[in-house]
């Protein structure tokens, strides 16, 4: 079996946990007999571990290979209209310009640099909508130059891509839904988001959803029907144990940490509240918010008016290792989203024997049972659970324990397994169509 | 005769290294050598050489006529003997000729006036004691960090025995009158109170190459005019400025070293005007009013105010928690401890984590080494909670009873001997 894979970033180059979870998830598939993987990225670096797939970056498919399936690609679809303007182009200095039309005959502009290929910045960021059309653009070509059985899309972004793709090659789609609009805009969506990720769950043959809540969602905000909608909980690769030794702890008290994009969809204002109410009953202890985000700032500024800043610090972004040390220095792991489709980082840190507290409006919480679970705006339970773990040595050994072999058992393998399983459903719903 | 008094201010900040959680506890040096080093190497070079060499010309040719003060914080001083000592050599061969004016300040550029007295003092005292170890004379006049002065900071400097104090002439706290006379301070008048002229110091420190500013471009006569022009009753006018204006707030190219290098000739034989110092200042005129100032004011931003260091959350914060830690210094009273503790007082690290950016965020920005206040805000909370360890562990150490650490080290002593021995019999 082949697959056509598509995801936006891939580790070392990641900004958030999908990379991990794709990166995680192609090696267990890679264990399957007689099943080949092509991932395709916006932006390949080189440096990427190509060790289980074949990684081919869309800004390595060159322009020529494009034009020859233009007319093809855009005869076949009317639904990737984006608007002119997310497609604002105008800087002569460093690109050519390679114009084209759609449909209608609007002229548009795309961004090619000038060795001839499209240019793709794989960030997350203002031109998101931009790459993403240009995306789906170059996916196109690759759906017609890689032979495959099947395509796999992950997320809203790579959605375009996967119809795209199937369009050509006229191969079942499997889409991955890792997270949906709905939890990362705290429900108020937006609509050309939803738009996309409704024509991508409309447009596959089976949908793959990391959780029972995602699932959920699935099938009641984008009236997809429960048949098609499969449940496969994400997993986390084990660690090396040489990794495990290259930080010192400088700090005596208790770290109790949150790791993960400072947004409102992680609720880090619960955890700087719990914070505060831990440490107006002990000082033995320091909390860490590691990670970046739209809401750092306020966060920063919330700690300073609590006047709890020598005891609680920001890190910035982290990654690589320096994820590793963080759990390592770690003695609490807090996950308080308000709404996460699943949370890998939580098994991250009971892999590195750091007990957690999960909010209970997370996928993970379905399938974890040592860990301490509150809802996210609970911040009394949770500065509760905080303190009995820092205090009673006996609670804090529990979780440990009980976590890591828990977690061991998680693994990417068996979700593979499942994944294969959703493939070979779609590939059979295929084919008495493709009989006709 | 009226009088003009030219003063300038030498500092640099000392910029912290990029200092994360995870070196907290681990790693207890905080600054960037490489950017101090590179930056005070930059500016002796484009400055205080050059501009000191035309000062030194301009006493020696204007003997007894051309004066001059300065006051250079310590931090500034610590940076020179590290990475530009002959800029040190220059200014003793300035005090030589004995028509400088060294000026007091707070040793590390500190905000202490405003939160802690005998802090404020130790630094102040400390300071002096430097100047006069390097230039020979103990200043009798003061310079508070950014010309912050109040009513009570100008107490506090009376009762240390200087004679007068520098700052701002705010329009805010004049109203109607004029910078250009001698006041005193409103509790005690025996302190003389400076007020800066800040048109005309402005005209030259920031306007001076501005080629939209319609008096461009400025030259010594034109400038000599306007001071020739100014009321025939006002007594004198403070020029108060950065000295880093030369060559470095105002580049070479424009001009501002030749403007320098002019400007004492034509003030001597074209104007009514003598150059003064501050102490020559304070004693040869009296004040004419008291200044009330009762809340703070400096020479910074539109406001002239204190908000470029203090008032948002960040800033009241990383203040309280720092100086929250001054009982603690002093009783540990350790040589590493009271360096950093000197260090991380210096107002350029709160200036940093200023959240107001108007007109003045050119300002805020020169030589930042910070994308943003937040950063500036995390990386110094993240050295001051070493800081705090640190300072934990040397004070639980001072609480140790004496008979229990000569305890312990017995045990140690029994523990060594032990293993001596085992040493040598494993090697027989």
């Amino acid at each position: 079996m082949k697959v056509l894979m598509f995801g936006w970033e891939f580790p070392p180059h990641i900004s958030g946990g999908l990379g991990t979870a794709c990166y995680g998830l192609t090696k267990g598939l890679a264990k399957i007999d007689d099943l080949d993987i092509v991932f395709v990225v916006p932006k390949a670096h080189g440096d990427e571990d190509q060790s289980t797939m074949s990684l081919v970056g869309a800004n390595s498919v060159t322009i020529g290979q494009v034009q020859s399936h233009v007319e093809k690609f855009k005869s076949q679809h009317t639904y990737l209209e984006v608007e002119s303007q997310l497609v604002p182009y105008n800087d002569p200095d460093e690109y050519y310009t390679f114009r084209s039309q759609d449909l209608y005959g609007k002229n548009k502009l795309i961004k090619v640099d000038k060795e001839g290929k499209l240019e793709f910045s794989g960030k997350y960021g203002a031109d998101l909508m931009e790459e993403i059309y240009k995306y789906a653009f170059v996916a196109s070509s690759i759906s017609a130059d890689h032979e495959h059985d099947v395509i796999h899309a992950h997320d809203w972004l790579c959605y375009p891509a996967g119809i795209a793709a199937k369009e050509v090659s006229g191969k079942p789609l499997v889409i991955h839904v890792h997270a949906t609009d709905f939890d990362r805009s705290g429900g108020n969506v937006n609509p050309k988001v939803y738009e996309i990720e409704k024509k991508g769950m409309d447009a596959a043959d089976k949908i793959i959803a990391v959780s029972n809540l995602t699932r959920n969602i699935v099938i009641e905000k984008y009236g997809q029907d429960p048949n098609k909608v499969v449940t496969v909980y994400n997993a986390v690769e084990p660690v090396s144990m040489e990794e495990k030794l290259k930080i010192k702890k400088g700090v005596k008290e208790k770290v109790v940490t949150f790791l993960g994009r400072i947004t409102m969809q992680k609720g880090p204002e619960y955890f700087v509240e719990a914070a505060y109410q831990v440490l107006k009953r002990t000082n033995d202890v320091r909390f860490v918010m590691a990670g970046s985000g739209d809401m750092l700032e306020e966060m920063v500024d919330r700690a300073a008016q609590l006047g709890i800043s020598d005891k609680f610090h920001f890190t910035g972004f982290l990654k690589g290792d320096d994820v590793f040390n963080m759990f390592l220095l770690s003695d609490v792991y807090v996950m308080p989203s308000v709404s996460e489709p699943f949370g890998i980082s939580p098994l991250e840190a009971m892999q590195s024997n750091v007990p957690v507290i999960i909010s209970k409006q997370s996928g993970v919480s379905e399938i974890l049972t040592h860990a301490v679970k509150v809802d996210y705006w609970d911040i009394d339970a949770m500065a509760d659970a905080i303190y009995g773990i820092i205090k009673y040595e006996a609670l804090s050994k529990v979780f440990k324990e009980e976590g890591k072999e828990e977690v061991d058992n998680l693994k990417w393998a068996k979700a593979a397994v499942n994944v294969h399983d959703v493939y070979v459903s779609a590939i059979k719903l295929f084919e008495p169509l493709e009989k006709k | 005769m009226k009088a003009l008094c030219l003063y300038f201010q030498i500092h640099q900040p000392l910029r912290l290294k990029r200092y994360r959680f995870f070196d907290i506890g681990n790693d207890h040096y905080y600054y960037d050598d490489y950017t101090n080093e590179s930056i005070m190497r930059k500016i002796a070079d484009e400055c205080y050489l050059p501009a000191n060499k035309i000062v030194l010309e301009l006493l020696k040719n204007n003997k007894g006529k051309f004066k001059i003060s300065f006051s250079i914080t310590g931090i500034a001083l610590d940076q020179l003997e590290q990475y530009a000592p002959e800029v040190i050599d220059t200014f003793k061969d300035l005090a030589k000729t004995g028509d400088v004016e060294f000026l007091a300040e707070t040793y590390s550029h500190s905000l202490a006036s405003l939160i802690n007295k005998e802090e404020f003092i130790q630094q102040v005292t400390s300071h002096s004691n430097k100047i006069e170890a390097l230039f020979g004379v103990r200043p009798s006049v003061f310079r508070n960090t950014e010309m912050i002065y109040s009513d009570e900071i100008g107490e506090m400097v009376s009762k240390m025995g200087y004679k007068a104090i520098l700052t701002e002439g705010a329009k805010h706290i004049l109203g109607w009158k004029s910078p250009n006379y001698l006041y005193c301070n409103a509790i005690n008048p025996k302190l003389k109170v400076l007020m800066r002229n800040y048109k005309l110091s402005d005209d030259i420190s920031f306007r001076f190459s501005s080629e939209g500013w319609k008096e461009w471009p400025l030259t010594t006569t034109k400038f000599v005019g306007w001071l020739n022009e100014m009321e025939d009753k006002e007594d004198f006018v403070n020029i108060f400025m950065d000295y880093e204006t030369f060559g470095e707030h105002q580049k070479k190219k424009s001009g501002i070293f030749e403007f320098l290098a002019h400007l004492p000739q034509e003030v001597i034989s074209k104007s009514k005007y003598k150059f003064a110092t501050p102490s020559e200042l304070a004693s040869e005129f009296h004040p004419i009013a008291q200044a009330h100032v009762p809340n703070a004011i400096s020479w910074a931003d539109e406001e002239r105010d204190l908000s470029a260091w203090l008032g948002n959350k960040l800033q009241d914060e990383a203040f309280r928690k720092l100086y929250a830690l001054r009982d603690d210094v002093a009783a540990v009273d350790d040589d590493r401890i009271n360096k950093d503790w000197k260090y991380l007082q210096a107002s350029d690290h709160f200036y940093y984590m200023c959240t107001k950016f108007a007109s003045d965020g050119d300002v805020h920005s020169y030589f930042n080494p910070y994308s943003s206040p937040y950063d500036a805000f995390i990386n110094y909370m993240n050295v001051l909670s070493d800081f705090q360890i640190r300072l934990k562990i040397l004070k639980d150490g001072l609480a140790l009873d004496p008979e229990e650490l000569q305890y312990q080290i017995l045990q140690k002593d029994e523990l060594i001997a032990r293993y001596e021995r085992e040493l040598s019999e494993l090697k027989n």
